[in-house]
């Protein structure tokens, strides 16, 4: 009992993680329609530059605010030099633009900070086990990633729908000549739509930085998943990001935990231990095969155009 | 009608008869390298060639086009490993099990359009990559070692370099020839029409996810050849065959040389792997300049070599 509730927690970081990252990604695709793959680089960069300014400031709090706007800023960075050139391009264009993003990233972080992987440590009063339920004991920053991610959303759903830049946002999703012809600055919009992206997908890199090591790649497998994500989602959507998120960390979390077990009561022993880490990896493309069978468009497709 | 002998036209055919002189180059010269390097390059562009297939005549943007590599390989290496050395066993299987492979994704895949086709080819060539590090038996992420190459008995002898270049020229050509034959093809020209507008092909009756599925398979399954020579190649197969940057260097190559246009993609696989490794001789991080130079080649040279060629002869 003890393990499942800690599993489903676990989860659920793991799914509100990825929550970040794919909503990053849909509203960038939702309303500029751009497919940027250098997303994951995004995440790893946030992670980088956290190990790099904690290490600086000895604070981690601050240093992790600081990685934060220095994500933000280099996502602007990046959608002004290159990116927003490419608006309105086709959406392979758009792959292989930033393909050549992840390249250059990839390289440049290993001639900045090394082939080597950093750490980065978490301060004492992070490290604590927190008493959630009688006898049940949880890391306490995991539950801070929980508690972080649950503000982010809803901030998110706040600005997107309580907000006049989210208004904004939502129009320029549903048609993007209208609004301009209307007077909206729209650049500035993607500018800064692409750089809010960026920081969520920073975000995400320097609060998984802790619980992993901070190296080059990180960003690709989890893009990858984000990827899953949206589609099971539905392109575009916040609401579709954030449920499939949740299902999508979970199941993965649950099944990496249990399906070797499960499979073991059903099957030889090795014939299970053999089977079941194929079986959990595949676990969540197995999942995006059945919704796509049932409902191509996604679980919560945004509205159509 | 354009003239036979146009630019386009003479330069590839002098990078055909450039790959089928090389292996004289390197004799002569004592440069047994460049014969290795190009081996590695026509059995590329081979693949990258099933991947215009597609790409450019179909309109699939398949982004998970290097799982086929692995399953060609894995075949080739599963089998040598269990004993079956012959490669009138290995070669067949590889492709069956590529074909298979590509079935079962296309039929999924190809229920989706644009965007959600990219990445749900990714997450599928992804999930093989997945499996392949989960097989402990073969070695799992540290790769498969093949002790010997495809036994063809007296037909060919697969180790020795000359002779192994040409079987990789004779795969790489005849996979051309294949694809040319299929886009002139009545079942081509469906496939090209469902591309430009596929409302219009079902409205006159042709069943258009079909043709895509078919074309599909036929992508994969050639595909599926590069990989059994790529793993005869190195000796050697690993998940890191599969993994999805070697799908999105594919997708490089087609555009860089041109996609839609016959020989692009050879012309892109040999520009793309001789300009990496010259980058590599000078730098080690020449990802670095290669990312930007992706860049740029996206923002100003749309077509690609095969693009720019052409309107160089039209003046």
């Amino acid at each position: 009992m003890l393990v499942v509730v800690e599993q489903l927690l676990n989860g659920l970081q793991f799914g509100l993680l990825l929550f970040l990252l794919a909503a990053g990604l849909t509203l960038v695709f939702g309303i500029m329609d751009f497919v940027n793959l250098a997303h994951g680089s995004l995440y790893m960069m946030g992670a980088y530059f956290a190990a790099t300014f904690v290490a600086w400031t000895n604070n981690f709090i601050l240093g992790a605010v600081m990685a934060l706007g220095a994500t933000l800023l280099l996502g602007i960075l990046v959608e002004f030099v290159a990116l927003r050139h490419l608006y309105g391009r086709d959406h392979l264009d758009h792959v292989l633009a930033t393909f050549g993003l992840i390249l250059f990233f990839n390289d440049a972080v290993r001639l900045i900070w090394g082939p080597a992987g950093l750490a980065l440590p978490l301060p004492g009063w992070l490290t604590v086990p927190v008493q959630i339920l009688p006898g049940v004991y949880y890391p306490a920053y995991r539950l801070s990633i929980i508690v972080v991610a649950l503000l982010v959303a809803a901030l998110l759903y706040i600005v997107v729908m309580r907000t006049r830049i989210g208004m904004l946002i939502r129009a320029g999703a549903s048609n993007r000549e209208m609004i301009g012809a209307l007077g909206i600055n729209i650049k500035l919009l993607f500018t800064l739509v692409f750089g809010l992206g960026a920081a969520l997908a920073g975000l995400a890199g320097l609060m998984q930085a802790p619980i992993l090591t901070v190296q080059i790649g990180m960003g690709e497998n989890i893009l990858i998943l984000a990827f899953v994500i949206i589609v099971i989602g539905g392109i575009g959507s916040i609401r579709g990001a954030f449920m499939a998120a949740i299902f999508v960390g979970m199941i993965d979390t649950l099944g990496r935990a249990f399906l070797p077990d499960l499979l073991r009561k059903v099957l030889s022993s090795t014939a299970a231990s053999t089977a079941a880490p194929a079986l959990s990896s595949m676990l969540i493309y197995l999942l995006m095969a059945i919704v796509l069978v049932v409902r191509p468009e996604g679980l919560f497709p945004a509205a159509k155009r | 009608m354009k003239s036979a002998l146009n630019l386009r036209n003479v330069v590839v055919a002098l990078v055909v008869v450039g790959l089928v002189l090389l292996p004289v180059y390197s004799a002569l010269t004592g440069k047994v390298f460049i014969l290795t390097m190009f081996t590695r390059i026509v059995i590329l562009a081979l693949a990258a060639a099933s991947l215009n297939l597609i790409m450019g005549y179909g309109g699939m943007m398949s982004f998970g086009h290097a799982a086929y590599l692995g399953i060609g390989g894995y075949a080739v290496g599963i089998l040598a490993f269990e004993g079956v050395g012959s490669g009138f066993i290995q070669w067949p299987v590889a492709l069956i099990a590529s074909a298979l492979f590509a079935l079962v994704i296309g039929a999924l895949s190809l229920r989706t359009r644009g965007v959600y086709f990219i990445m749900i080819t990714l997450a599928f060539g992804q999930m093989a990559y997945y499996i392949a590090t989960s097989l402990a038996r073969y070695g799992a992420d540290d790769g498969l070692t093949i002790y010997k190459r495809s036994n063809f008995g007296s037909l060919v002898d697969l180790s020795n370099r000359t002779q192994f270049y040409y079987v990789c020229l004779a795969c790489l050509l005849g996979g051309i020839y294949l694809i040319w034959r299929i886009v002139n093809s009545r079942f081509g020209l469906v496939v090209q029409g469902v591309r430009s507008n596929e409302q219009r092909m079902q409205a006159i009756g042709f069943h258009a996810n079909r043709y895509r599925l078919v074309c599909f398979v036929i992508s994969g399954t050639i595909c599926g050849l590069a990989g059994a020579l790529f793993a005869n190649n190195t000796d050697f197969v690993s998940p890191a065959v599969m993994y999805w940057t070697r799908s999105g260097e594919l997708m490089v190559m087609v555009i860089l040389g041109g996609m839609g246009t016959l020989f692009g993609p050879v012309i892109g696989a040999i520009v793309f792997l001789v300009l990496e490794e010259l980058l590599s001789q000078f730098t080690e991080y020449w990802a670095m300049i290669m990312g930007p130079l992706l860049l740029l080649i996206v923002l100003f040279a749309r077509g690609g070599i095969m693009g720019l060629l052409g309107r160089f002869s039209r003046g």
